[in-house]
């Protein structure tokens, strides 16, 4: 009884000493990034001075930077306006094409998805040169819109395999039931299957957002002037000058930005699981 | 309600294969309860799909109604259908789950909330309406699917194995509520199963499938009793029909009427018989004649209501084969393993069957030594 007692304790003390570990290695750079933020330039530049605590006074004049003497917050609506365009791109080309390739044309159906999903893998960095005399030729350089015609090349191969994987796990039965019940195939598709894989395509809408905020080598490629940056570029072109970095102004830029995606992560965070885990249970 | 009818239907998936279904014609009758039964792979589920129109057949007519129906989709052919699986929407509450197909097939508003009533009072479900499909136990599900299957009155349902994800207790129980739900309401059913209790203990009629064609159609009595070929005789009945091969033909005798001789009316005096059993009827009143077989007992499993003895005929013009006899518990002689023993068959209970064509013929005389 006594050593029962003792054993769930010490397993209470190990499972909080590791969560904390893990508390400590997530939440750090998030703390980093703020106590930044405010830290006047020579506290930040002095090797003397304790890093982890303010020396000197805090200060908002990185943030007047950054929203002042930058476009910031047009990089921000940029690239939410490419995100949100690509993403429904992503899906209406994505949910039918992974539901076909799953259900209708059988062991083919199969090889089409793994050859769609090899596409994915060829590295933006090859296909930028090609790319840019599309974009060219289309009279789009300098538009954000070469970004949303270039984008789903990479956000809907890995839609489609995605979500071929969530349709596989529906039952056939559901869909013939439904079409039994009174449904066409497409009723069936739309009231049925899209309902029962919203983590799925809440998956999609989430990864392929973030896909759009990470990228880098096309939206500096593409894109020359300072209003028309997406974010990612904007911030590390304007705020990194020669050998200047504007510390303050980065970290403020990158906190700003991280922190609505890692909400909604944390948000749908069973869902986005369920969205990759799926099929490997039953 | 309808009559469903097939025409040479028939279902090839891929070319050059024997097919999956081979020229079946079969009609229910009114109000009747069909049972589709065979083996795995027998083609009962693809026929039951193509009558549903969720298999589009290879050539064949399908008549509902006495309409031909080759051509409508599954919503247009009036009828219902439950699962396997049940195919419950898992992310619907019970209630959602009935109204479906009301308001799939545009139903007006106003009754549906009267319809799921009736349906789900009808199968005692109506405390679950709030529920999602998975809080519901596996009786529960079946029920629900078969509420979403009457609730818009088709005119034929179509089961295919419902009760098989039952365990044992509840599949027998299920299985009579389903029978008597079927009779209350009377709607034509074709039923798909593997399993021929079910078959026999639900069907109005049986219809015994193997590699996609029609061995025999008929009341569960026919197709035990005069099992139209060696097929049907070796599919019912457990263990199967014991089987002896002569030179044209194929002669059969149930397990439960190859008996020890001395528990058989004739065979000794009334008396003598009556005490060797317990319970006071004789296992087969006077039968007239009677086939000797002398039986040598390999092993015996205890069933309770009953024993199985398996072994090997000795002597006589089938030594060595394989036979099986099934003595009811009322009979207390003792059996033992590599024991011999003179069991008799009833000639009138024997079938015969030609050896080439399988099916069976008319009784003949056979020397038996």
């Amino acid at each position: 009884m006594v050593s029962g007692t003792g054993r769930r304790v010490f397993g209470g003390l190990v499972h909080a000493l590791v969560l904390m570990a893990f508390s400590v290695l997530l939440a750090f750079p998030f703390y980093w990034m703020l106590i930044t933020i405010f830290k006047r330039t020579n506290d930040l530049y002095n090797l003397q001075n304790n890093p982890f605590k303010f020396n000197e006074k805090p200060t908002l004049e990185h943030l007047q930077l950054l929203f002042h003497d930058t476009l910031y917050l047009r990089w921000v609506a940029n690239t939410a306006f490419v995100g949100a365009i690509v993403v429904l791109i992503t899906l209406v080309l994505a949910v039918p094409a992974a539901y076909a390739l799953a259900r209708l044309t059988g062991r083919w159906g199969e090889r089409l998805g793994i050859a769609i999903f090899l596409t994915y893998l060829v590295p933006p960095t090859l296909l930028f040169i090609p790319l840019s005399r599309l974009v060219a030729i289309l009279g789009l350089q300098d538009s954000l819109w070469s970004l949303i015609v270039v984008y789903p090349s990479f956000t809907v191969p890995f839609s489609i395999w995605l979500l071929m994987g969530f349709f596989k796990s529906i039952p056939r039965e559901l869909e013939d039931a439904a079409m039994v019940d009174g449904l066409t195939r497409f009723g069936a598709f739309v009231k049925l299957v899209v309902p029962i894989s919203v983590s799925g395509i809440l998956t999609v809408v989430i990864f392929s957002f973030t896909l759009v905020t990470q990228e880098f080598v096309y939206a500096l490629t593409f894109i020359s002037s300072e209003a028309h940056q997406m974010v990612g570029v904007g911030v590390p072109i304007f705020l990194v000058r020669g050998d200047v970095y504007y510390w303050g102004s980065l970290m403020a830029a990158c906190l700003i930005t991280s922190l609505p995606i890692a909400l909604l992560y944390n948000l749908f965070l069973d869902r986005f699981i369920a969205g990759f885990t799926v099929g490997a249970v039953k | 309600m309808a009559i469903v009818e097939t025409r040479k239907l028939t279902k090839v998936f891929k070319q050059g294969q024997p097919g999956a279904v081979n020229h079946v014609d079969l009609e229910t009758r009114e109000g009747e309860f069909l049972v589709f039964l065979g083996p795995s792979g027998s083609g009962k589920t693809t026929l039951l799909r193509m009558i549903a129109g969720l298999e589009t057949p290879t050539s064949g007519e399908i008549l509902i109604g006495g309409n031909v129906v080759n051509h409508l989709p599954p919503r247009e052919r009036r009828i219902a259908m439950v699962f396997q699986s049940y195919a419950l929407y898992p992310h619907l509450t019970v209630y959602q789950n009935i109204v479906f197909p009301l308001k799939a097939q545009k139903v007006k508003k106003e009754l549906h909330k009267q319809k799921v009533e009736w349906a789900s009072a009808l199968l005692g479900i109506g405390r679950l309406l709030d529920r999602k499909p998975r809080e519901l136990s596996g009786g529960e599900r079946q029920r629900v699917a078969l509420a979403r299957a009457i609730v818009r009155e088709p005119s034929v349902f179509l089961l295919d194995e419902p009760l098989s994800n039952l365990d044992a207790k509840l599949r027998a129980s299920a299985r009579e509520e389903l029978e008597q739900f079927q009779k209350r309401v009377g709607t034509t059913t074709i039923y798909v199963t593997h399993d021929q209790v079910e078959a026999m203990a639900m069907g109005d009629r049986v219809v015994v499938l193997n590699q996609g064609t029609v061995r025999q159609i008929g009341t569960p009595q026919e197709v035990y009793d005069q099992p139209a070929d060696t097929f049907v005789a070796t599919f019912l009945g457990s263990p199967p029909m014991n089987l002896l091969e002569t030179d044209d033909l194929i002669v059969g005798f149930r397990p439960e009427r190859f008996l020890p001789s001395g528990l058989v009316a004739g065979s000794g005096s009334t008396d003598e018989i009556a005490s060797r059993m317990k319970t006071e009827h004789l296992l087969l009143a006077d039968v007239g004649k009677r086939v000797p077989l002398r039986f040598r007992v390999e092993y015996i499993e205890y069933l309770g209501a009953e024993r199985i003895l398996y072994g090997a005929l000795e002597g006589g013009r089938f030594p060595g084969k394989a036979v099986a006899s099934r003595i009811p518990s009322g009979v207390t002689e003792r059996y033992e393993a590599n024991s011999v023993h003179d069991f008799i068959v009833p000639e009138s209970e024997l079938k015969f069957f030609d050896r080439a064509s399988e099916k069976r013929v008319a009784p003949k005389a056979i020397p038996w030594q």
